[in-house]
């Protein structure tokens, strides 16, 4: 265990980064608590509160779950997955909004 | 014969098969969460009207507070091991555990609420998916709570026979419960804010 | 049964370490070959137990309102009184018949038991990646299946709202169907578990020099096949999970406002999307249908390799194209939702894609019906089912065609047509293919042969009735005869032309079933009596024929850790003696 000591410092570099985003998620909750209290128009909000949350669920998968440095054949998964999902939200909602329009029928 | 790659990663993909495995779990459960978010979105679309702040706001920020905070003792406990300090990571993981309970009692007194005001999931179609999202999240954390309590306990004490592979479950344990956590900041907002 | 023979090879392996409890080495083992056997048998058992549950449809079918002569009173007055089949249990049979057969019979058979078994084996590996994941996945799949057969026997009987448990029908259903409900999360659960192993084992335990593209074709099956299983069942264990709110707390996530049973409204809150079962349903209901078919389709190339002693045809564009197909298999779900108002855009999209995916499948055809050609072939019986089986899966795959566009879909959804249509895939298709595997690797998990005499009948005896069985089935849809009518028709002008070939479909179902005897004795009697087969009885290349004994050394499956030199199937490879390369050989120059 020669590397012992640089591994060490490494993570300690990375415990500061987990309680920079720590603060960091604890802030971002309470801008978007705060936002909703402002009752902005329906788009508005969803977009504010969407964007937050997206922005807090990455740091999560970044930096507690090391996404950032982890391997390709895990990132590969993930966005084969995330295309999937996209998909399943997306193509359900399409065809709801598709409906057969009945223009001839007398 | 052992199986190879318990402990050390295969040299092509990087990585050990414990933690191939739970990202593909992570994946699956994408997957699950992903088709009631699209239920959420399908009934609010064709809803006539979707009720807005029913929710308690408040209680549910200090438990997203909680929830954050015991996604970074758990990862302090991991980094913990990396360090070699074994009471540290017997600190932290015990804290996780706490928060987690503190989590779930605080989403108790919430459902006892909706409970004792006649707010049941078959009175209205958000209550409906309200409870469903939330009772699925909550058996994730009850979940979570039993591995990683099993890791703070008797399963601890691999870390004097193999500590490498230890530190390895732990790592395995911190992904889902990071996950658990990922989902519960999106429910937070998509429920009790919009 | 072949239990008791790995049973042997297990004690002969332990005799010098640590002899292990009979409960640990055959119930709860963790040894991936004795938990492919467990899928084996039980799967089988299950497979067996649908086809009788068809056979009994087929009787009220061909003979609509007369007594089942003998058996038919032991079912009870609930079920069948005085031997005439109620309406209701024939919508429970059917309803069971397509669960088990998919969810219990075929996919456990083809993932669990062959997966299980020859996959470890072909990737040169000691084990699955995860032991006890994998013994788990065996008995979750166990309880889900006890659970399906519980159904039977509560209150209304098993759940009877088709193997698609469409709602608002299946919400207001009988408790069958939350006990199917249940077991269908147990399925579900056992799968997840079953396809995060088997993607972890093929990515990190394959043997030295075993790369992905020299892979057999049957890994590459299961490969896809896991992640298609990874991806696409959760959101059906999610609808689960909706369903069973809206049956036990009241909810009414696929309940539409307004809905009135038997006269009476129905007091629930409305709002909700039955349309949304079907999308979460067939979202993993159409990939489900390309689990069915790849892992045959991989067995399919090892037999046919090794039986034209020739490399599979095109090895790059099969994987190619299976990878493909998997891919193109989550986007088409919605061809099954046609007649439920989608409008055109979205329809043209889903055809699209439909038409898209057949591509793939053709290309993996294509490339088998190749590899016959200038090939010495050896026709024993595994050889048999393959060759049936490349064009009886064409049948099944070119009447989808129509199917798949909206147009003439119009006409054929919901009849005869669309059930020989998905049957000529899976039963003359994947069970023919299944059948051809359980023929070729009989030796390597027992050590012994099966009889030629009796598979032989047993081939030619199934492929005739499967045809007779669903080639009327075709001409039925097409006169416009619809699918789960109790009386088979009868009532309706249009189907009265065609409704003599009930009795001829019901007649080749009873006698295929009669064949299927031959299969089992066949099974049991080779246990004892098969000729003795050496390691690699067939001359085969790919590692699972290279593990020294048949059956495997209980742990660690191989005597020495092969290497790979080769691609998967060097078979006649010029200027060498033998007319089989192995992919542990070495060779100067490879």
């Amino acid at each position: 265990m020669e590397a012992t000591n640089t591994h060490d410092i490494d993570i300690k570099k990375h415990v500061r980064t987990y309680v920079l985003v720590f603060v960091s998620l604890l802030a971002l909750t309470l801008v978007t608590v705060t936002v909703s209290y402002l009752h902005l128009e329906m788009r508005a909000a969803i977009f504010v509160a969407l964007t937050i949350a997206t922005v807090k669920g990455s740091l999560v998968a970044c930096y507690f779950m090391h996404l950032i440095s982890e391997k390709r054949l895990i990132y590969s998964t993930l966005i084969l997955t995330a295309f999937f999902f996209v998909v399943l939200m997306w193509l359900p909602l399409f065809a709801h909004s598709n409906p057969i329009i009945y223009k001839n029928v007398p | 014969m052992e199986i190879p790659y318990t402990v050390t990663p295969r040299p092509e993909t990087g990585l050990f098969n414990a933690k191939a495995g739970i990202w593909l779990f992570l994946a699956s459960e994408v997957m699950l969460f992903g088709a009631l978010f699209t239920t959420y979105i399908l009934l609010r679309v064709g809803a006539v009207v979707w009720p807005h702040g029913e929710l308690d706001v408040p209680l549910a920020t200090v438990n997203t507070a909680v929830l954050i905070s015991s996604s970074i003792t758990m990862v302090m406990a991991w980094a913990s091991l990396k360090m070699n300090d074994f009471k540290k990571y017997r600190r932290y993981m015990g804290l996780t555990i706490l928060l987690g309970i503190c989590f779930l009692i605080i989403k108790g007194f919430e459902y006892a609420h909706h409970f004792a005001s006649g707010e049941l999931p078959n009175k209205s179609t958000f209550l409906a998916i309200y409870f469903t999202l939330t009772g699925l999240h909550g058996l994730h954390v009850i979940g979570g709570m039993i591995v990683n309590s099993y890791f703070w306990g008797p399963g601890s004490r691999m870390w004097k026979t193999e500590p490498e592979r230890f530190t390895n479950r732990i790592e395995v344990a911190g992904l889902y419960w990071h996950f658990v956590d990922l989902v519960w900041i999106f429910l937070f907002p998509v429920l009790y804010l919009l | 049964m072949s239990m008791t023979h790995t049973a042997q090879a297990v004690d002969e392996a332990h005799g010098h370490e640590h002899r292990q409890s009979f409960l640990r080495a055959y119930v709860f083992s963790t040894d991936h070959k004795v938990i492919g056997v467990q899928y084996a048998i039980t799967s089988l058992l299950f497979l067996f137990f649908g086809f009788s549950l068809m056979m009994l449809m087929r009787w009220q079918l061909a003979y609509p309102g007369e007594a089942l002569p003998f058996i038919g009173r032991l079912f009870g007055d609930e079920r069948m009184p005085g031997g005439v089949m109620l309406p209701e249990f024939y919508n429970q049979l059917g309803a069971m018949h397509g669960t088990i057969m998919v969810f219990l019979g075929v996919v456990p058979l083809s993932v669990g038991a062959f997966g299980n078994y020859v996959m470890p084996l072909q990737i040169g590996a000691p084990d699955m990646a995860f032991p006890k994941l994998n013994m788990m996945s065996y008995w979750v799949y166990f309880v889900g299946g006890v659970t399906m057969l519980i159904g039977f026997f509560v209150p209304g009987g098993a759940a009877a709202s088709g193997w698609t448990s469409y709602p608002p029908l299946s919400v207001i259903a009988t408790t069958g169907q939350t006990v199917w409900l249940i077991g269908m999360v147990f399925l579900i659960t056992s799968s997840l578990l079953g396809s995060v192993n088997f993607i972890v084992t093929i990515l990190q335990l394959r043997a030295k020099g075993l790369s992905f593209m020299r892979l057999p074709l049957f890994v590459w099956s299961q490969f896809v096949t896991s992640f298609l299983l990874l991806l696409a069942f959760p959101p059906l264990e999610a609808a689960g999970v909706l369903q069973l709110m809206d049956r036990l707390a009241g909810t009414s996530f696929f309940l539409p406002s307004g809905l009135v049973v038997s006269g009476q409204p129905l007091m629930n809150t409305g709002g909700g999307s039955p349309l949304l079962w079907q999308h979460l349903f067939w979202f993993l209901a159409h990939p489900e249908v390309y689990v069915l078919i790849l892992p045959a389709l991989g067995i399919i190339a090892e037999i046919i390799a090794n039986n034209t002693r020739k490399p599979v045809w095109g090895y790059r564009s099969v994987v190619y194209a299976m990878i493909f197909l998997g891919f193109m298999s989550f986007l088409v779900w919605a061809h099954h939702m046609f007649l439920t108002g989608m409008g055109t855009a979205i329809s043209s999209f889903f055809q699209t894609t439909t038409m898209i995916i057949s591509i793939p499948s053709v290309i993996i055809l294509s490339a088998f019906f190749i590899s016959l050609v200038g090939g010495s072939l050896r026709f024993n019986t595994p050889m048999l089912f393959a060759l049936a089986f490349l064009p009886m899966f064409g049948i099944g795959g070119l009447t989808g065609l129509p199917l798949g566009l909206a147009t003439s879909d119009i006409h054929l959804h919901d009849t005869y047509y669309v059930i020989g249509h998905f049957h000529y895939v899976v039963a003359p298709g994947t069970i023919f293919g299944l059948f051809a595997g359980i023929y070729f690797w009989y030796p390597k998990v027992t050590g012994r042969r099966m009889n030629e005499t009796l598979g032989r009948i047993h081939f030619w005896g199934s492929f005739v009735c499967m045809n007779l069985i669903f080639f009327p089935m075709l001409i039925q849809g097409l006169a416009g005869v619809s699918r789960r009518l109790y009386d088979g028709g009868q009532q309706y002008a249009h189907a009265q032309g065609v409704l003599h070939l009930n009795e001829v479909m019901s007649v080749a179902a009873w006698t295929m079933g009669v064949f299927q005897l031959f299969f089992v004795v066949n099974f049991f009697l080779s246990l004892k009596t098969g000729k003795k087969a050496a390691p690699n009885v067939w001359e085969a290349t790919t590692l699972d024929w290279a593990a020294t004994t048949s059956p495997p050394l209980a742990h660690g499956n191989f005597a020495v850790v092969p290497q790979v030199y080769h691609g998967p199937y060097e078979y006649s490879v010029p200027g060498h003696a033998a007319d089989f390369t192995p992919q542990n050989e070495f060779l100067k120059g490879s």
